[in-house]
């Protein structure tokens, strides 16, 4: 099926070439990182995970959501969703690959990474991500596979696939719990010692996830005859709404409780995001930045007008995605970070080496992205025309 | 066979260049010449008899390390009842005082590079 | 697995031993399969090793900083002018860093302007071991906290877990940054976390740790807090000690005498 990667117009060549440019660049300021170390990075002593983990963050929540698609057509039999489902199902492969180069890009010792498979440690919880992100990944490679190589010899997929593709809604959920469960089982962090963690991750996975499916689905309305249907995007429209909803209600119940209860180890926290601290307010207008637009993106989408409207909905999509990638992107991990467990305030901001090498794994993503909805749009066009 | 005037070509080049290092140690001359080990003065064994040395020290380094360190289990044995303390810096430096002329030139005669010394000092206070 | 081993070292040695036209030769370092080896006699056994702090001595002694200098020589531990990039095994702090929920406006002025001297708690319950993917740090039977600095993978899960700021990460490849190195203990390399190991190399032989040593005014005190005789159980009864945090349940194994 390789092969229909392999034939495009010019657009899509010069798109590929872009992408291997910032593949380019991102990897040699990688091997320029495992020579020198994690020190060209803005990441410290008292910041120690910083812009890397942050993305892995946010990504797995986008590998998550393709459950918001594959549950309603699998599990309720949802017609509508039927040209939409492989869609969400290879952003979810790709998302998963850039979460596990997140990953591999952060480590000190990246050559010893197979020590977490030598020395299998149950009772950490980093232990349990890897096995469930790259089950997640499998799962999912897996099922397009084999659904779209039935599609393509006009069968019905072989009856043995629809357990797997059971199997990969309650998975699909494990991936953000464990990735939540990372953060919110240390003591030594108050910002992130809270039970909502994982719900909060969920929620927001599931407005971020389906409204960047919205887009892609729309960007391939344009760019090919590739079409879900403008039902099926105002119905995932519908989804995002509600996950949207839920996300600002589960922030708010989160900042209640340090307001009120005005506990200071967990409300200096707060009180660098929204206020800063001591004179150190890097994050701050990050912060009010993310929770307008989220704001916004929600008003957007409660009102059917704008939700049931390509250029409005578009907006809101944007806004919404814009709003999460900086609350989990950029603030989620650093902020527990400041103040460190000693009181003190270190800021951080990424370096541009760090941002290159970002860049580089979100190229791969994008490439992989690419090439796989450009195979199994080929195979449906093949099939239809 | 299609295109054979450009897959045999294609191929006989690929093979040359994947066997290159090989040509230029063959007419560099270098390619038979064994490393020379400078051997430590005035001691006939180490902690085992030298072809198994030879062939498993690097076994043995990685099991004294994980016992070392992990275990802290210092005392070895050796298959004639004497006892060494299982120690890189310590045991076998002690005696293999020039690292360059004994680790290294193997070492870069096979091309390897064990990284014990990114960490461990070789004597003499080199940086190595 | 370790017969895997052990059959590889067989065939070795009988290969080694065709090649040397000698008969065949044992198999070498069978380590602990043959039950624990023989430890030095003169080395230091306890069930629980912890440290106490006497602060009031300390504060006598301002500027003092013989047992950190010890510390960082023997350790090779680099002084890394970027303060992002920092190792420190044993440092000083005011007293509100070193203990934020006993924070209180009107404390003794020395006690606040007092330094106290911060290193590894050794936790009974440490959560750095907890996370860990890959056993790298892990806490020994005596209660030493250790770290394996060969197969630490870098991922730092262990600096977020650890409520005490101990850990510190090789940023930078650290032997630019140490003056005189001392062969006789391993540097460090760029990519592995690293922190204070009670100085097991010198329990290993029979000796307290360095700090403990090189304190010129006898502020630090090593025992094993299993033996009720110990000079560590004696000042404990005696004095009032608190410690870092022990409502987070780690158990820290530094004792502080205010």
């Amino acid at each position: 099926m390789l092969e229909k990667a392999l034939s495009g117009n010019r657009t899509y060549w010069i798109w590929i070439l872009f992408l291997a440019l910032v593949m380019l660049t991102g990897g040699l300021c990688y091997l320029k990182q495992l020579e020198t170390g994690l020190g060209i990075t803005g990441m410290s002593r008292d910041v120690s995970w910083g812009f890397y983990i942050a993305q892995f963050t946010f990504l797995v929540g986008v590998a998550a959501s393709a459950v918001m698609v594959v549950l309603p057509y699998y599990l309720h039999n949802f017609k509508v969703f039927a040209r939409m489902t492989i869609l969400g199902e290879l952003l979810a492969v790709s998302a998963v690959s850039m979460c596990l180069l997140f990953i591999v890009v952060d480590l000190g010792q990246p050559q010893r990474m197979l020590n977490i498979l030598f020395h299998p440690t149950p009772h950490s919880i980093l232990f349990w991500d890897m096995i469930v992100l790259n089950g997640y990944l499998l799962i999912n490679v897996i099922i397009t596979r084999v659904t779209l190589l039935a599609e393509r010899r006009g069968e019905a997929p072989p009856r043995w696939i629809k357990p797997v593709i059971y199997l990969s809604i309650p998975w699909a959920v494990s991936i953000h719990t464990v990735t939540a469960f990372i953060l919110c089982g240390l003591a030594a962090r108050p910002y992130w010692l809270t039970a909502l963690m994982a719900p909060r991750f969920l929620a927001s996975a599931f407005a971020s996830g389906p409204a960047l499916l919205i887009l892609l689905c729309l960007i391939l309305r344009r760019v090919s005859t590739y079409d879900v249907g403008l039902e099926a995007i105002f119905k995932l429209a519908e989804i995002v709404t509600y996950a949207m909803a839920i996300n600002i209600f589960f922030i708010l119940v989160e900042l209640f409780t340090p307001l009120y209860s005005r506990v200071p180890d967990e409300l200096e926290h707060f009180r660098y995001l929204f206020t800063g601290l001591a004179g150190h307010a890097r994050l701050v207008p990050w912060m009010w930045t993310s929770a307008g637009l989220s704001v916004l993106s929600l008003v957007l989408l409660i009102s059917p007008r704008t939700r049931r409207k390509v250029t409005t909905l578009v907006a809101a999509c944007v806004l919404g995605i814009a709003g999460i990638w900086i609350e989990k992107g950029l603030i989620m991990i650093v902020a527990g970070f400041i103040p460190n467990p000693l009181g003190h305030i270190t800021e951080y901001s990424p370096t541009i080496p760090e941002l290159l090498i970002s860049a580089g794994v979100y190229a791969v993503g994008l490439f992989l992205i690419t090439i796989l909805y450009k195979i199994a749009i080929g195979v449906r066009e093949e099939m239809e025309g | 066979m299609y295109d054979a005037g450009k897959i045999v070509p294609g191929l006989v080049l690929f093979l040359a260049v994947v066997t290159f290092p090989f040509w230029l140690n063959v007419a560099n001359g270098t390619s038979s010449a064994a490393p020379k080990l400078e051997l430590p003065k005035g001691y006939t064994r180490c902690v085992e008899a030298t072809p198994v040395m030879r062939a498993t020290h690097m076994e043995l380094l990685n099991r004294w390390r994980d016992l070392a360190v992990r275990h802290a289990n210092r005392v070895f044995t050796n298959s004639n009842g004497q006892r060494y303390v299982r120690s890189l810096t310590g045991t076998c430096l002690g005696c293999h005082r020039d690292k360059k002329q004994f680790c290294d030139r193997c070492h870069g005669y096979m091309g390897v590079t064990p990284y014990c010394w990114n960490c461990h000092v070789a004597p003499k206070g080199g940086a190595q | 697995m370790s017969l895997d081993r052990r059959g590889f070292f067989k065939l070795a040695g009988l290969i080694a031993a065709g090649t040397a036209g000698a008969t065949a030769l044992p198999a070498i370092d069978q380590g602990h399969q043959a039950g624990p080896e023989p430890v030095p006699s003169h080395a230091l056994h306890g069930k629980r090793w912890a440290m106490v702090v006497d602060l009031a001595v300390c504060r006598q002694h301002p500027g003092c900083h013989a047992c950190i200098d010890a510390c960082n020589t023997a350790h090779n531990i680099p002084q890394i002018p970027d303060p992002r990039h920092e190792i420190k095994w044993i440092w000083e702090e005011p007293f509100d860093n070193a203990f934020p929920s006993k924070k209180t406006p009107f404390i003794k002025p020395e006690l606040a302007a007092g330094p106290v001297l911060l290193l590894c708690n050794h936790c009974d319950n440490p959560p750095c071991v907890r996370v860990c993917p890959t056993q790298a740090t892990w806490k020994r039977e005596d209660g030493v906290v250790m770290m394996d600095w060969h197969r630490c993978i870098g991922c730092r899960y262990c600096m977020a877990a650890c409520p005490y700021g101990s850990r510190s990460f090789n940023w930078v490849d650290p032997r630019p940054y140490i003056t005189h190195i001392n062969p006789d203990f391993p540097t460090r390399e760029r990519g592995v976390v690293e922190k204070c190991d009670l100085c097991q190399e010198r329990l290993a032989i029979g000796k307290p740790p360095l700090c403990v040593e090189a304190c010129p005014y006898q502020a630090l005190t090593f025992g094993d807090l299993a033996d009720e005789h110990a000079p560590v159980r004696k000042l404990l009864d005696e004095r009032i000690s608190i410690r870092r945090k022990p409502s987070l349940g780690t158990e820290p194994q530094v004792y502080y005498l205010v």
